[in-house]
């Protein structure tokens, strides 16, 4: 086996491993962190398929600020595991049945000669100066400039949903006026009370 | 791929669109409560601004642009058109509820523009990434909409299953999308169409794809057995979203149909005829048959939908231009019915009261005959009674079934619509026959009962000119190819 061979397996392994825990274990934290292993293993047999740009930016944005951000959503909720498991065993052998019945298929179709290494030629060498980055950017607003553009919108519709659904204003809460604490003159601040002084006797 | 500057203009209705939709946002942030009602005109305004916008930059020659990704053909405009005039009338339905229900904020119909525009571009994709896309878009903003009301906690649920099950959804569809893109190299659906032709059509990994692509597309429209989202969304969504959900994305689940089967895989059409077979007689059959049990009138127009939409792909399995014609016209007329029957719910209901359960339709005649008539008319129509639209649709469709030599399908499809008369006519006989429980008067906006009242009379209207619409689907079914 061949060194190349021997990393790709490594990663893949753990790649696999790291997926069936995150959906397994119970704990959410260990759940998410189950995630970023997987995603830093992808990132790994990426750099091996000489998309250095994505590896990089999978690891940045996800496991740099995706999933820290999460494990803090993670960590902030109350998450109450037995009542999540509630019914889970009902469903067991129904839901079960159906997973081994479709990954059984799956299987018989993936693991046939169609999906076999001979079918799949190497795209071969890379001339030396290749820029994956500046491919990627080239392609993404030339020729993907309109599906670019759809996904910046569903960006704002998320972000417009987003705010929606958690946006209210309470009335109940107590915030200052910044605006308010500004504008304020100097009169106002201070009253100058007018009074006799008075005697001590 | 070599870069040609696209020409931006076949895209000006989307453009259009999503640019007011940014600027209502905008705008609504410096409206007071009392001027609300702008916003809402302000959408309106759009969306018959938009089909002028169509109408003008219509061609009778496809146009393709964006690099292969975008195509305004007769089918597009038709789609677009379609979805403007049902989304006008369901926002118009929707204003007073949704401002008895503190629902009516200018993000409301952002998020209904925002859908409005992921349909527009599944209409007039060319490509599987912006068919995609589009897709996300719709349920996105659908997602966000179901949940409007969050101090509800059965709207909460029903956005967060709808939520789950989507991406579910989603996944499937991508992954039957790589599968593709992996045997015939290629995401642009015409070029994947010609590269399948080439293969041979057994190729298991073609039908691999499509399974999951299937399996995608059947959930998005909620036919059986991927329809379990359907009831409780409808039944746990505001009226006024349910409204929204029965109604404008049905078209674009057309698009997707059309778009990825008869677009990209039409040489597999052997393979995929006999799947649609089976989802459309089991999605007849159960939903029809469950319909019976429902006493909540939007659960039941929730199973009426998952039949409807096993009707609908009565045209589409049969596989054939005559086919996906009777397909498109039947779904322009069940929205145009879905519309009407919500829209019926929505005026019955009133702030603090929600006229879902059919006990609520009780003795309608002697409160108002008119809204009984009309009511009426939309659940005949539903049942596929003679004099309405819905008689032809349903029709067409099962001529068309005959016309592919599946004479048992038609029999099957004619008794399942026979059992699924039943609650239609449930509906009537409580309104007729029965005596009223309250004598609440109903009250709603002028504009809102004259766009009521000419929904349902279009229904029975539009006899006249049945030929002409059906060779208008037709046209617009010949751009395809």
């Amino acid at each position: 086996m061949e060194f190349k061979q021997l990393i790709f397996y490594f990663f893949g392994t753990v790649l696999v491993f790291a997926a069936t825990m995150v959906i397994t274990v119970r704990n959410p934290v260990k759940a998410a962190l189950f995630l970023v292993l997987a995603f830093v293993s992808a990132a790994g047999l990426w750099l091996m398929l000489q998309a250095e740009f994505l590896a990089i930016a999978l690891v940045l944005v996800y496991v740099g600020a995706v999933m820290v951000l999460f494990l803090f959503v993670v960590m902030m909720l109350d998450i109450n595991l037995v009542r999540l498991r509630e019914g889970f065993g009902e469903y067991l052998p129904i839901g079960g049945l159906v997973a081994v019945l479709l990954v059984a298929e799956m299987a018989i179709i993936l693991s046939s000669d169609r999906f076999g290494p001979a079918q799949m030629p190497d795209p071969g060498a890379l001339p030396a100066g290749h820029s994956n980055t500046r491919e990627l950017g080239r392609q993404l607003y030339t020729v993907y400039a309109y599906p670019f553009e759809i996904a910046a919108a569903i960006l704002l519709t998320a972000i417009v949903a987003a705010i929606a659904l958690t946006l209210r204003r309470r009335k109940d809460t107590k915030y200052q006026n910044p605006a308010q604490q500004i504008n304020i003159e100097p009169r106002e601040r201070v009253r100058v009370v007018k009074m006799r002084s008075e005697r001590k006797n | 791929m070599s870069f040609v500057t696209p020409n931006m203009m076949p895209a000006a209705p989307e453009i259009f669109v999503f640019s007011m939709a940014c600027a209502i946002l905008v705008l609504d942030l410096f409206l007071s409560e009392r001027l609300r009602a702008v916003s809402f005109w302000l959408t309106q305004a759009t969306l018959a601004g938009a089909a002028l916008l169509t109408l003008k930059v219509m061609t009778a020659a496809p146009v393709i642009t964006f690099n292969g990704m975008f195509v305004a053909d007769r089918l597009a405009d038709f789609l677009k058109l379609g979805t403007y005039g049902i989304t006008f009338f369901v926002f118009a339905y929707s204003r007073d509820y949704l401002r008895d229900r503190g629902m009516f904020r200018g993000e409301y119909f952002v998020l209904g523009l925002f859908g409005v525009v992921g349909t527009m571009i599944m209409a007039s994709a060319s490509h599987f990434l912006t068919l995609y896309l589009g897709l996300e878009l719709l349920s996105l903003s659908l997602y966000a909409m179901i949940a409007f009301q969050r101090d509800s906690s059965v709207a909460t649920e029903a956005a967060m299953k709808y939520f789950v099950l989507g991406a579910i959804a989603s996944g499937m569809l991508l992954y039957g999308m790589s599968m593709l893109y992996g045997v015939t190299g290629s995401l642009e659906i015409s070029m994947v169409s010609a590269a399948i032709g080439r293969m041979s059509p057994d190729n298991v990994i073609l039908i691999f794809g499509l399974v999951f692509v299937i399996s995608g597309l059947a959930f998005k429209i909620g036919a059986v057995p991927f329809h379990m989202w359907v009831p409780d969304v409808y039944h746990g969504a505001p009226t006024a979203v349910a409204l929204f959900i029965g109604t404008a994305p049905k078209l674009a689940g057309f698009a997707l149909f059309l778009r990825l089967l008869v677009g990209g895989l039409e040489p597999l059409a052997g393979s995929w005829q006999t799947m649609l077979v089976i989802i459309a007689l089991l999605s007849m059959a159960i939903g029809n048959i469950v319909a019976i049990a429902q006493d909540n009138i939007k659960r039941m127009l929730a199973y009426s939908s998952i039949s409807h939409m096993g009707f609908f792909l009565l045209g589409i399995l049969s596989a054939g231009a005559n086919g996906y014609g009777s397909s498109l016209f039947y779904i322009l007329v069940y929205a145009i019915m879905s519309a009407g029957s919500f829209g019926m719910i929505i005026l019955l209901s009133r702030a603090g009261f929600e006229a879902e359960r059919l006990e609520d339709f009780r003795g309608l005649n002697q409160r108002s005959p008119w809204h009984a008539f009309l009511m009426m008319l939309l659940m005949l129509s539903m049942a596929g009674v003679p004099p309405t639209a819905g008689f032809y649709a349903k029709l067409l469709v099962i001529q068309s079934v005959i016309q592919a030599d599946m004479i048992w399908l038609a029999i099957a499809s004619v008794l399942l619509a026979v059992i699924g008369a039943y609650y239609y006519l449930r509906v009537i006989k409580l309104m007729y026959f029965d005596d009223a429980t309250e004598q609440v008067p109903i009250r709603a906006g002028w504009d809102a009962q004259v766009l009521l009242g000419f929904n349902a009379l279009l229904l029975i209207g539009v006899l006249p000119w049945v030929g002409t619409i059906m060779e208008l689907c037709r046209q617009a079914i010949r751009s395809l190819s």
